[in-house]
């Protein structure tokens, strides 16, 4: 098999792994890290498609992901640290408070 | 079969491995330690593929801030709840049962695509050589570099607003 299929399944495999992470898993910051699982998988593929087409602006984007992983994370931590703070609980099937 | 290849296969079994285990393990910091290695390993994988910027920013930032900031957090929120005796929710298989049938579809389309073989060993990609992409990224590329800071920012002065506003509906 070749490298690109078998990086390329790599990467949908370690997609697919983090969102059943994030359906199946209850604590809050075991969803949250299952998400970065899927941007990392995300920025596999990535780098495996533009090392292919051999481009710059692949590389840039590959950082230009990681930026917003960092932002992703800077605000979600503070959301579940509220979410437990009120709660005292990071089971999201007891935030039920966000039902309208 | 050469060595480099043998480790790329090497590094996405341990890569895989670490995303089975966060499915499974029970405690959050054990999840955390699998993404640890998970990410190590793909860290991996990008050195054996030539592209080590990439390599060394994701052992940097990923493993180096996030998940250290994510581990400090599991310490600080010692919390017991349900959610350390009962791992799964209710949708547990419907959710397995379309995770498997996304990543067949998923894998089908790759093999048919029929994409041509990277070769990895075969030192450092072009276009991932600090120079040149330093050079490009700030000759053609400015613009996004600036509107990223200004996302780290608007991210940073989040977090605060969040944080605070928390505490006044505390108080």
């Amino acid at each position: 098999m070749a490298d690109t299929q078998l990086l390329l399944g790599l990467s949908f495999a370690l997609f697919a792994l983090g969102l059943v992470g994030v359906m199946v898993r209850r604590n809050a910051l075991v969803m949250l890290m299952c998400m970065e699982l899927m941007l990392n998988a995300v920025i596999l593929a990535l780098v495996t498609f533009s090392l292919e087409t051999a481009t710059l602006s692949g590389a840039v984007l590959v950082f230009l992901i990681f930026v917003v992983a960092a932002a992703e994370i800077a605000i979600a931590i503070p959301i579940v640290l509220q979410l437990s703070r009120q709660r005292s609980s990071l089971d999201v099937e007891g935030y039920d408070r966000l039902k309208g | 079969m050469t060595i480099d290849q043998l480790l790329v296969y090497f590094f996405g079994a341990c890569a895989l491995l670490g995303g089975v285990l966060m499915l499974v393990a029970r405690h959050p910091m054990r999840v955390a330690l699998a993404l640890i290695s998970c990410m190590l390993s793909l860290a991996g994988i990008y050195a054996m593929l030539g592209v080590h910027v990439v390599a060394v920013f994701q052992v940097l930032i990923y493993v180096g801030a996030v998940m250290v900031f994510m581990v400090y957090v599991i310490m600080l929120l010692d919390v017991r709840d349900p959610s350390f005796l009962r791992r799964y929710g209710h949708l547990l298989v419907p959710a397995v049962v379309l995770g498997a049938l996304l990543a067949g579809a998923l894998g089908v389309s790759a093999i048919r695509v029929g994409a041509p073989a990277i070769q990895p060993g075969t030192g450092p990609a072009p276009s991932y050589l600090v120079q040149p992409f330093s050079v490009e990224f700030l000759r053609e590329y400015w613009l996004h570099f600036e509107l990223t800071s200004v996302l780290l920012v608007a991210a940073v002065v989040a977090a605060i607003a969040i944080i605070r506003s928390g505490r006044r509906s505390d108080g």
